[in-house]
């Protein structure tokens, strides 16, 4: 049992940053249609300029705030000079661009930087609370409601307000959001604003646990992708879900099966559920119009 | 009738075999052969992709997948079961093929990013497992490949394998032609327009989309087998991730549904680097520019746009 408790601690901060990935995802991709491969690289932007805005000096909330702005700012402009001039291009262009974007800003990182891995201290102390036999860090507790408070707070954003409306109209129906007044490009514009900063926290959230360095966003991404269409592409709620799912076979593959086929196991999990449910746990099909 | 024919998907392979006959008259050195070398096994792959998502329409970001079990057969055969590196060749590529029929059943039924992910997490398993059973593979160090030897004839070196490599690839796109030119290949269009449309013409679209992804897995296969006993090395990297970006980057930068679009983007990619070696920080950043500026300059590939500005395309 303990061990069980121990292996779902693990899985559920995993999880639970895989699900601010993926939620980056889905924002993005609900708005523009674009599947964003760059959102690992804003995880990474959080956890890197936090590091070495600290290392210069700053306090560390000042630090996490530079890179919070950082990434926003990288964000819009990925979005006004790499997605909104190829408007109209197919969905694998896209795609390309995308990539080409998350290994343009690994190198840039790579460069203004370094290529080593870094750490920060954890924001409230490092000694473990022991919960039914199990080590629980207190850096654990802090992802899981950040993550939660992230999740809560878009669910208010999109649901309580009038430019969070926008954004919701926009992802039914582009045109008929255009028709009712709704500047559309300003909405894609802010959710990549938005996806980069929740992927931004995800990092600030994660660096004192796992580390960070300037490739540490690819993989973040896919994970990231894969949990979004393991949910159901476009649906935030499905992505919260996939990504939580996702860390914890991950983590219960690791203690149980074997720790350097922990990937493959969830990779399996979400190809099995594609071929039962095509689009996901929550997504839904669409019918073609041919 | 000369316009009917630079049109035809022939005049590409009759212009790529004299390149590549001409070509190593004026390459000042071993090196640029190397490059080029590289260059013919790359496109390869390309233009077996190209056939699934250029013209089937279909994406896969795990082709890395099958250039690995193709590259890891001429390795692993060799080494541990005492085939001969040529048998091993065709039974990788073999091999690949059955796999591809295997998985292609269940992923192909998905669309759009679920095929995507789908392709994905099928590449990154081939890759986790070669990294993983080191017994086999090496582990993530790699193992080395040994040389074929034909009639006693050591087949190693760039001059070696520009020549193996090119004449594969002409082969390889006179098939491609030939698929593109015959039934299936219009199947295959059909497909790309829309499938339910395909469907109700009475297409068996399932088979077609399978035909396409089994044969560009074997063409992935067969150029990984090329490249690992070029470099008489095979490491996981050969089915990572990146590979599989890599070989849809030079499908579309050099224009899908264009053979000649792939064999131009492969080009493109193995050059860019040895171009930027003296930046060589700044690599990674001129890729990604690249990437960017041409997808937005010329979405549509370089080929098509280039042979739209001449005027050769029926619009």
């Amino acid at each position: 049992m303990p061990e069980f408790l121990q292996f779902a601690f693990s899985g559920l901060t995993v999880g639970a940053i895989y699900a601010l990935v993926a939620l980056g995802f889905t924002l993005i991709y609900n708005a523009s249609g674009v599947i964003n491969f760059a959102q690992g690289e804003f995880v990474m932007l959080g956890g890197m300029v936090t590091v070495f805005a600290h290392a210069a000096g700053l306090p560390l909330p000042l630090a996490a705030l530079t890179a919070l702005v950082s990434a926003v700012v990288i964000g819009l402009v990925l979005y006004r000079f790499a997605i909104e001039p190829a408007r109209g291009a197919s969905a694998v262009s896209l795609i390309i661009i995308t990539i080409g974007a998350s290994i343009l800003l690994r190198g840039a990182t790579s460069i203004v930087f370094d290529k080593n891995f870094h750490t920060l201290p954890p924001y409230a102390g490092s000694a473990p609370w022991i919960v039914g036999g199990a080590a629980l860090l207190p850096q654990s507790l802090i992802v899981l409601g950040g993550a939660a408070a992230i999740v809560v707070a878009l669910w208010y954003f999109l649901t309580r307000t009038l430019t969070g409306k926008a954004v919701l109209a926009t992802a039914a129906n582009r045109l008929a959001a255009r028709l009712v007044g709704i500047n559309t490009n300003a909405v894609v514009g802010l959710s990549f604003a938005v996806s980069a900063a929740i992927g931004a926290l995800g990092g600030i959230l994660m660096t004192p646990i796992t580390f960070t360095s300037y490739d540490s966003g690819t993989l973040l991404a896919l994970k990231g992708f894969a949990a979004a269409m393991l949910g159901g592409m476009g649906n935030p709620i499905g992505a919260v879900v996939g990504g939580l799912v996702v860390g914890l076979l991950e983590a219960f593959s690791a203690g149980y099966i074997s720790s350097s086929y922990k990937d493959a196991v969830a990779f399996l999990v979400i190809l099995g559920v594609l071929f039962l449910m095509p689009h996901g746990l929550f997504g839904r099909g669409g019918v073609e119009r041919v | 009738m000369m316009r009917r024919f630079v049109q035809s998907p022939y005049a590409v392979v009759l212009a790529l075999a004299i390149v590549i006959a001409i070509l190593p008259l004026v390459l000042p050195s071993t090196f640029y052969l190397r490059v080029a070398a590289l260059i013919w096994i790359f496109a390869l792959a390309v233009v077996g992709l190209n056939l699934l998502i250029g013209f089937a329409g279909q994406v896969s970001l795990g082709h890395a997948g099958f250039f690995g079990i193709g590259a890891y057969a001429v390795a692993i055969g060799p080494t541990h079961l005492g085939i001969p590196p040529g048998l091993a060749l065709i039974l990788g590529a073999i091999a690949a093929g059955v796999v591809a029929f295997l998985v292609g059943r269940p992923i192909l039924r998905l669309r759009g990013h679920y095929l995507a992910v789908a392709t994905l997490g099928m590449g990154l398993l081939f890759a986790m497992v070669f990294a993983n059973e080191s017994a086999w593979t090496g582990g993530p160090d790699g193992m080395p490949v040994p040389r074929p030897v034909l009639f006693g004839w050591r087949m190693s070196g760039p001059w070696t394998w520009y020549w193996i490599a090119g004449v594969t690839l002409v082969i390889g796109a006179w098939i491609a032609a030939n698929v593109i030119a015959s039934p299936t290949g219009r199947a295959l269009r059909a497909i790309h327009d829309s499938e339910t449309a395909a469907q109700v013409l009475g297409i068996d679209v399932a088979r077609y989309k399978l035909i396409a992804f089994v044969l560009s897995a074997v063409y992935a296969a067969i150029a990984g087998a090329y490249l690992a006993m070029f470099d008489g090395l095979v490491t996981p990297e050969a089915s990572g991730f990146l590979r599989s970006i890599e070989f849809v980057t030079m499908a579309v930068l050099g224009g899908l549904g264009s053979t000649l679009g792939g064999i131009v983007g492969a080009a493109l990619l193995v050059l860019l680097p040895q171009l930027l070696t003296v930046f060589h920080d700044y690599e990674h950043i001129a890729l990604g520019l690249v990437m960017i500026v041409v997808m937005i300059f010329v979405p549509a590939g370089i080929v098509p746009s280039l042979a739209n500005l001449l005027g050769w395309r029926k619009s």
